[in-house]
Order: structure tokens, then C-alpha cells, then sequence
């Protein structure tokens, strides 16, 4: 199995072609994700992104082309896709009117586990939640919600994570966080296929980065790899000014803020 | 799998259910217009309404007062079912090995608890108003399988209405012709009184086959053959919907 696995792409995607009536969205697309990697698909708003997500997690059918997740055919046995993959949409899809705990317990009776309770508390306490874990997730703060979103993803340690724009509309904290997560995972060995449209996040997670451009792969490749497609460094002496994000962050800290009055967390920092 | 289906369909159910426990309010509401209906059409207009079957009219209206008490009551499913597509619920279940059908028929089977809550709740009311029925066991059974379908079918509308709909008031606002159809039916004049083309219409829509027997039912009277036109016209619209439901949401999440 781990031969397997090391030999195999976790994510196979050849030829992928889907159309919106006129709109021709995705006009074949390829691209593998090693296991274990972190895989960010960055294009701008509008680029097939989501599309693309969609077609893997099973919920969309392409016009053309295949996608395999875990060496099973999305098309033909989206069951057994389904059995190794989460998906964390664009939308927090947290239940609001359920508390943190209770979406979690949902989620692991849905994935038949065996102890959704021991389960929910496990990650409850993981993601900082374990305070919050008896209010009401409409009650949270965008970072919280995040964090329960992925921590329902989570459940049932699927080998494959799709994540779709993961901290757009997030405070540069709760990006952080999320960040954080994101490398833990894929430190445990979850393959990562995170889409985003912002350049700094591809460039602080991902081990590969994929440029989807008007339907089409335009480069696939390492950081450096990019790097490269561009004239050599030449070096020039440029004063160091700290952005406004150190400054912010320095000033406001770093660390999760779970409280919504913003009362500071003292003596967490995560960097 | 079959057992699967049954068990995710429960945890899901049990999920709604939570919803409408913690949000009591909608079944109250669900009653509320209904109950004002009664009390309008009991207490102002029925003194001048003659309808010719000798009774009390709390009698004759309760079955059309009843339709509408669920007309109203499954605008909730599709509000529900519409918040869980536009928040990704949806979607997010649709990518976990769960059994396909089960989400729909979780939204479903709450829709039947609190609308069977609301009757329970227009019933009690019109007893106090003076409604009465010597009607057996098997014609209350009759009663209860015959309110069973018709919010099972209009739950099933419903669903297609959360389903397809742009916005929040697009997707409640689909009641409102259901809550209107039974005003052109027999369920609160007779027909008989309705200019001739008006008449027509009523005497052939689905609403006045089921007032009638349901009202038969009630008053101990023979159904006659209507009980068999109400249950075609209940099955059409639920096998209707059913598939519409169906295929609307293999489109939208495979």
C-alpha cells in the first residue's frame, strides 16, 4: 500500500474539459499531485478553480478528459473517491445553528465512525475550539469558522484534501492559522490540492504550484522552478522597510483571536 | 447500502429536527395565519356563508383550513433546504460517502413532524372553536394518511423550490399559490354558488376532492368516488415532484 502510494499520484488529472453553455471553462487540463504534497492551483477569480475542485470531489462531471484521486476514477466510482477525500468548499459550510461539537459528531456519524464523540472532542481541542465547542458556530468569528470547516474535513483522516480559497475573507491571524494546519497535515502525510488566487499563499505552502489561466495549465512547477522563467536575479540595494502586515501583526499579535469583543491573546505566538 | 441510507437519513433527520427544536417559532407561525383564518371565517364571515350541509362551518372549514396549515408550513422546507445549498452543506455532504438520497429525505421527514405539530395545533384550536367529530378510528387513520400525502407532496414541491431557487424570498415565496389554491375550491363555500367557468376550475383542481373527503371522513358521511380522484391527484404530484426533485439534484451535486 505505501509502495503503492509512493509510486502512484494521489491526484491524476488528464485532459479535463467542462463547459457552462457557452462558457468554455476548463478547455483540457493536466496536471499529478505527488502524495503527501501540498499542490496550489492559483489563478485569478473566474480562472475554473472551483470547476476544477468540484470535477475532483465528485460533484461536477467533466465534458472531457478523466480524474483519478487515489487511483480511483472520479466519473466511474465517485463512491470510492468519496470514501478518501474531504472537501473544504469556498463557503464555510459549518451548520450555524448547531454548536461546534454537534457539527463534528455530525460528521462522524456520517462517516460511520465508530466514537464521534471522542472524535469531536479530539479536534475540538486541536483547533483551539474546546471553549467555544457548546456555542453556536453562527456565534464564531470567521477564523473560528474556518478552523471548525476544517476540522469537519478532517474527520475520518481522508488521504486527499481539497481546499477551495481556504482563507479568502480570513484576518491575516486566522490566515496564519490556517496556514499552520495546512503544513501539519501534509507533514502527517494528507496530500494537499488547495486553489487560491492570492500569490503569497502558493508561495509560503505550496511544494508545487500550478498556474490555471483561461482554462488551460499555463506553468506547473517548484517555486524555484517558476523562478527561473524569469530573467536571473540581478541585485540591487533596497532600504528594508517593514510591510504593513508585520506591522499589524506585531501590534495585534499573532496568535488565534477566538474572542469577538477582540480582546488580545497575551503570550501566544505561533511563529 | 440500504441500511446505510436508513442510518445516514436518521442522523440527518436528527439534524433538522435540532433546527426546528431550537426555532420552535416556525411550527407556531406555521399555525398562526391558519388559526386567523379560522377565526375570521368562523367569526365574521361564516354567519353569512350558507353551505347547505347542516353542521357547524368550523365543521365544513377545518379540512381546507388544514391544507393550508401545510401549504404554509412547508415554505420552511424550502427556506432550509435553500440555506443549506447556498452555505455549501450541501455540497459538503455531497463529497462525503454518504447515501445520495438521504439528505433530501432528512429535509423531508422533518417537514412531515412539524407540519403533523401544526395540525395537531389548528386541530386543538378549532376543538375549542367547537369543531366536533364522532368520525371511527379508521376514518382519523383515513384522515391522517390522506394529510401524510398531501404534505409529503407538497414537501417534495417544496424541496424542487429550495433547490432551484436564486434567493431566500424566492424560495419561501413558493407557498403562496398553494396557499391560495384552496380559496377556489369547495373549502369554504359550496361551488354551486361560483359563476360558471370559476366553478369549473374549482370543482377540477386537487384542492376540492381532498377537502371533500377529508370532510366526509370527518362527518361520517360515504366518500363516495372522490376519495379516489384526491388519491390520483395526491400520487400524480408527489411522483411529479419526486422526479423533478430527483433529477434537479443529481444536476446540481452529481
Amino acid at each position: 500500500m505505501t509502495t503503492d502510494q509512493a509510486l502512484h499520484p494521489a491526484i491524476r488529472v488528464q485532459g479535463i474539459e467542462k463547459s457552462f453553455k457557452d462558457l468554455h471553462v476548463l478547455r483540457g487540463v493536466d496536471f499529478d499531485v505527488m502524495p503527501g504534497s501540498i499542490f496550489a492551483l492559483l489563478g485569478s477569480n473566474g480562472a475554473g478553480k472551483t470547476t476544477l475542485v468540484k470535477i475532483l470531489s465528485t460533484l461536477l462531471k467533466p465534458d472531457a478528459g478523466t480524474a483519478t484521486v487515489n487511483g480511483h476514477d472520479t466519473g466511474t466510482e465517485p463512491a470510492r473517491v468519496r470514501e478518501s477525500i474531504s472537501l473544504t468548499g469556498q463557503f464555510t459550510a459549518v451548520d450555524d445553528v448547531l454548536t461546534g461539537r454537534e457539527n463534528l459528531v455530525l460528521v462522524a456519524r456520517l462517516r460511520h465512525l465508530p466514537r464521534p464523540d471522542a472524535v469531536a472532542g479530539a479536534l475540538l481541542e486541536r483547533f483551539d475550539l474546546a471553549e467555544a465547542a457548546h456555542r453556536r458556530a453562527g456565534t464564531y468569528s470567521g477564523g473560528m469558522r474556518r478552523r471548525l470547516d476544517i476540522a469537519m474535513s478532517l474527520i475520518g483522516n481522508p488521504r486527499v484534501l481539497f481546499l477551495d480559497e481556504p482563507t479568502t475573507g480570513l484576518d491575516p491571524q486566522a490566515r496564519n492559522e490556517v496556514w499552520r494546519t495546512i503544513r501539519q497535515l501534509a507533514g502527517q502525510g494528507t496530500t494537499v490540492l488547495l486553489t487560491t488566487q492570492y500569490l503569497d499563499e502558493a508561495e509560503q505552502l505550496a511544494d508545487r504550484i500550478a498556474i490555471l489561466h483561461q482554462g488551460i495549465i499555463i506553468q506547473n512547477g517548484t517555486l524555484a522552478e517558476l523562478k527561473q522563467l524569469l530573467p536571473a536575479a540581478t541585485v540591487e540595494y533596497v532600504e528594508k522597510q517593514p510591510s504593513l502586515e508585520d506591522v499589524f501583526l506585531a501590534l495585534v499579535g499573532s496568535g488565534p483571536d477566538d474572542r469577538p469583543s477582540g480582546a488580545p491573546a497575551p503570550g501566544k505566538d505561533h511563529r | 447500502m440500504s441500511t446505510h441510507a436508513l442510518r445516514d437519513t436518521g442522523v440527518l433527520t436528527g439534524r433538522s429536527l435540532r433546527h426546528i427544536l431550537r426555532s420552535p417559532d416556525t411550527i407556531i407561525t406555521t399555525a398562526v395565519t391558519p388559526v386567523a383564518m379560522m377565526l375570521l371565517f368562523v367569526y365574521v364571515f361564516g354567519g353569512a356563508i350558507i353551505t347547505g350541509s347542516g353542521g357547524s362551518y368550523v365543521n365544513y372549514l377545518l379540512p381546507g383550513i388544514l391544507l393550508i396549515t401545510v401549504a404554509s408550513g412547508v415554505a420552511y422546507t424550502a427556506y432550509r433546504l435553500f440555506l443549506d445549498v447556498k452555505g455549501g452543506i450541501v455540497e459538503r455532504l455531497g463529497s462525503m460517502p454518504i447515501a445520495r438520497p438521504s439528505i433530501l429525505w432528512a429535509h423531508v421527514l422533518t417537514s412531515l413532524a412539524a407540519n403533523l405539530a401544526a395540525i395537531a395545533i389548528v386541530i386543538g384550536v378549532a376543538a375549542l372553536m367547537g369543531f366536533r367529530s364522532g368520525a371511527s378510528l379508521a376514518a382519523w387513520l383515513a384522515v391522517a394518511g390522506i394529510l401524510v400525502l398531501f404534505t409529503l407532496a407538497l414537501t417534495w414541491l417544496a424541496v424542487v423550490a429550495g433547490l432551484t431557487a436564486k434567493t431566500v424570498d424566492g424560495a419561501s415565496g413558493m407557498s403562496y399559490p398553494l396557499i391560495f389554491l384552496p380559496f377556489i375550491s369547495s373549502a369554504f363555500v359550496p361551488t354551486a354558488t361560483m359563476p360558471g367557468p370559476v366553478a369549473w376550475f374549482a370543482e377540477n383542481q386537487p384542492v376540492t376532492p381532498i377537502v371533500d373527503t377529508l370532510r366526509a371522513l370527518l362527518a361520517q358521511e360515504p366518500v363516495g368516488t372522490g376519495i379516489w380522484t384526491a388519491l390520483a391527484w395526491l400520487a400524480g404530484i408527489l411522483a411529479v415532484a419526486y422526479a423533478a426533485a430527483a433529477a434537479i439534484y443529481r444536476r446540481k451535486v452529481g
